[in-house]
């Protein structure tokens, strides 16, 4: 009837402990032999690329620690000259890191664009927090928000003012970033629900929109708010620079996100539009509590995507002569005594940049997880 | 089908003294040049339990769906509830609160817990209090036999489960008509029973219903009429027994003999 056999040995004792997988085949090792010496041709290719990689990361040490000068006195960079190439120059951020986070902002004011920059970090790790996901975190936005307004303009409380000309460096990149994707984020998803309205004229309007915006280059757009913008303006009025530039930002940003949110819309099946009408929802109870928390997390990914692009794009208005913060770099190192450091000066706001776009980035991980639970069985 | 059919018939519950449930008068529709409703007039009675069947394509799931207006119709009238179906939202929304829909592929919002399913639409389309539309949905989860799923999400239930805590979220809103749309098609054989069964119960409570499905075992249980619908028209209408015993047309007694060939 059956051809399985049963083996007395077992069958005597059936709660015989499980047996784990042979040693060879599981943890460190077993991983090793799988993916770096399943064979002769991968073994000779992991070890070449073992090579390179130390030889590599033992020169970055040499040059960016051994050998590397870090504080000279009084602008005498002959120091680092001598070195010609052999060690990094870092004494051109010790002298000048001050310039490069906080642009032509006041010397001795530089604690308010400081403070500024703490605040938005205080944002950004509050709003990540999913249990301060309430209509109140509106409420701390717009009081931080007003806060660092208060600190960069000054004016008032006994600080002095500071004209937005003199503003530069981190702070800039954080304000066209934040306020860029803030608004830019509801406006992408009105546009996106109105591209499936109904309604032509809504319909009409955000198509043209969207398709306006994404036509034209950000450098292109960023050049008509700074230049163009102005002579369509009456008489004596006058708004200011950056202002126009963050319209700039949010208009394209919007543009660019709705696609991606239109792209979310599409993917949910029309089971769940019937159900939610079916059942009675209004039109804004449906969209509010159905579609956009299932459209939205599907696409979370594009979405941070373009979140991470535009935090970097804001760079592009050192085009139009806003400081931010790569502008403030670029014009630390124009002084003849510093020229020459870039790489220095660009490792550093490289690795600025790069911490709060990783930090996105693993913060998006992390959400996506936990939005999808769901999904999981 | 088996276990249903040896079921006694349920009592109707039909109330013909009372204003009809559902008028459908000479309604048309058609889907681009596609004339899917030919002059389909129907009345339920409040109470009443009807089963529409037919081949794919006969423009049942249409017409079920017209009533609760996921599709428009182009001529005629339709009136729920003594509530006529236009475009004006307000009546819309009348109507939609009165009228729950089970769906062929359950639909449920995969984001949400059984229980936020069941409580959403009390909770804001009826402005019920949270304590309150809990308490109503433990009691229809409870009816549908798994109150013990509540805290799940949709995607962790078999589908038979699904589809009962659809029912469950339906009946939340206290609809005096349930319309159901296929609802055991997308079922593996062993969860039809336990749908069918929860549809038999809500029968006996006197619930307006209208089903279409292919279950002839539930027809003959449930229905005090059966529609057969073709090429969207409605052939012949009458109780289970005349329409299975003593088909009259040709196109029922070839949908028959097939339908019981697939069985």
């Amino acid at each position: 009837m059956s051809d399985i056999t049963l083996n007395p040995a077992v069958a005597a004792v059936p709660d015989a402990a499980p047996r784990s997988a042979p040693m060879a085949q599981i943890g460190l090792v077993g991983w090793l032999r799988r993916n770096l010496f399943s064979s002769w041709l991968s073994t000779a290719v992991t070890l070449a690329l073992a090579y390179l990689l130390i030889r590599w990361a033992v020169g970055f040490v040499e040059w960016g620690i051994v050998n590397a000068i870090w504080v000279v006195p009084n602008n005498q960079t002959q120091a680092c000259r001598d070195l010609a190439g052999a060690g990094a120059c870092w004494a051109v951020i010790t002298e000048k890191h001050r310039f490069i986070l906080f642009g032509t902002y006041p010397f001795e004011q530089h604690w308010r664009p400081a403070l500024v920059c703490v605040l938005f970090v205080g944002l950004y790790v509050i709003s990540a927090m999913r249990r301060f996901w309430r209509w109140e975190l509106a409420l701390i936005w717009v009081a931080t928000l007003t806060v660092i307004g208060v600190l960069m303009w000054g004016g008032v409380f006994g600080l002095p003012y500071v004209p937005q000309e003199r503003w530069g460096g981190l702070p800039i990149t954080l304000i066209l970033a934040t306020f860029g994707l803030a608004f830019a984020f509801p406006l992408a998803i009105l546009v996106a629900l109105g591209r499936r309205s109904k309604l032509p004229a809504i319909k009409v309007l955000c198509i043209l929109y969207v398709e306006l915006i994404r036509g034209v280059p950000l450098i292109s757009l960023l050049f008509m708010a700074s230049v163009m913008f102005p002579l369509f303006l009456p008489e004596g009025m006058n708004i200011d620079k950056l202002l126009r530039a963050q319209i700039a930002i949010i208009l394209f940003a919007g543009a660019y996100l709705a696609e991606v949110v239109r792209g979310g819309l599409q993917a949910l099946p029309r089971g769940q539009y019937e159900a939610a009408d079916a059942l009675g929802l209004s039109y804004w109870q449906k969209t509010g509590f159905i579609i956009l928390p299932q459209a939205l997390r599907l696409v979370i990914p594009p979405l941070v995507n373009t979140f991470i692009g535009f935090f970097k794009d804001t760079s592009l208005v050192l085009i139009i002569g806003i400081f931010d913060l790569l502008t403030a770099g670029k014009t630390a190192i124009i002084e003849p005594a510093w020229q020459g450091f870039g790489v220095e000066v660009y490792i550093t706001i490289g690795a600025i940049y790069f911490v709060f776009c990783f930090a996105m980035s693993k913060y998006s991980q992390g959400l996506e997880a936990d939005l999808n639970r769901h999904r999981r069985r | 089908m088996g276990e249903t059919l040896e079921l006694d018939h349920v009592a109707s519950a039909a109330r013909t003294d009372a204003p009809p449930a559902i008028t459908l008068d000479r309604v048309n529709k058609w889907f681009g040049a596609l004339h899917v409703l030919r002059d389909v007039s129907l009345q339920v009675a409040q109470g009443e339990r009807v089963v529409v069947c037919g081949p794919s394509g006969s423009g049942k799931s249409t017409l079920i769906r017209c009533i609760n207006r996921l599709e428009t119709h182009q001529e005629g009238r339709i009136i729920v509830d003594d509530i006529e179906l236009t475009d004006d939202i307000k009546a819309l929304d009348a109507i939609r609160r009165e009228v729950g829909m089970v769906f062929q592929s359950f639909n449920l919002f995969p984001h949400l817990t059984v229980l936020d399913n069941c409580t959403l639409a009390p909770i804001w389309v009826r402005r019920m209090p949270k304590a309150e539309a809990e308490t109503l949905a433990m009691h229809y989860l409870e009816r549908v036999k798994i109150p013990e799923q509540a805290r799940k999400f949709p995607g962790q239930l078999s589908g038979g489960q699904q589809q009962r805590v659809a029912i469950a979220r339906a009946l939340c809103m206290k609809p005096k008509i349930m319309l159901f749309d296929e609802p055991t098609s997308a079922l593996d054989p062993e969860m039809i029973k336990e749908v069918l069964d929860t549809m038999i119960g809500l029968a006996a409570d006197g619930m307006t219903m209208i089903c279409v499905t292919h279950e002839m075992g539930f027809a003959r249980t449930v229905a005090d009429r059966v529609v057969f619908m073709d090429r969207g028209e409605i052939v012949e209408l009458g109780t289970p027994a005349e329409m299975f015993e003593h088909p009259k047309t040709d196109r029922l007694r070839l949908f028959l003999s097939q339908i019981l060939r697939g069985h």
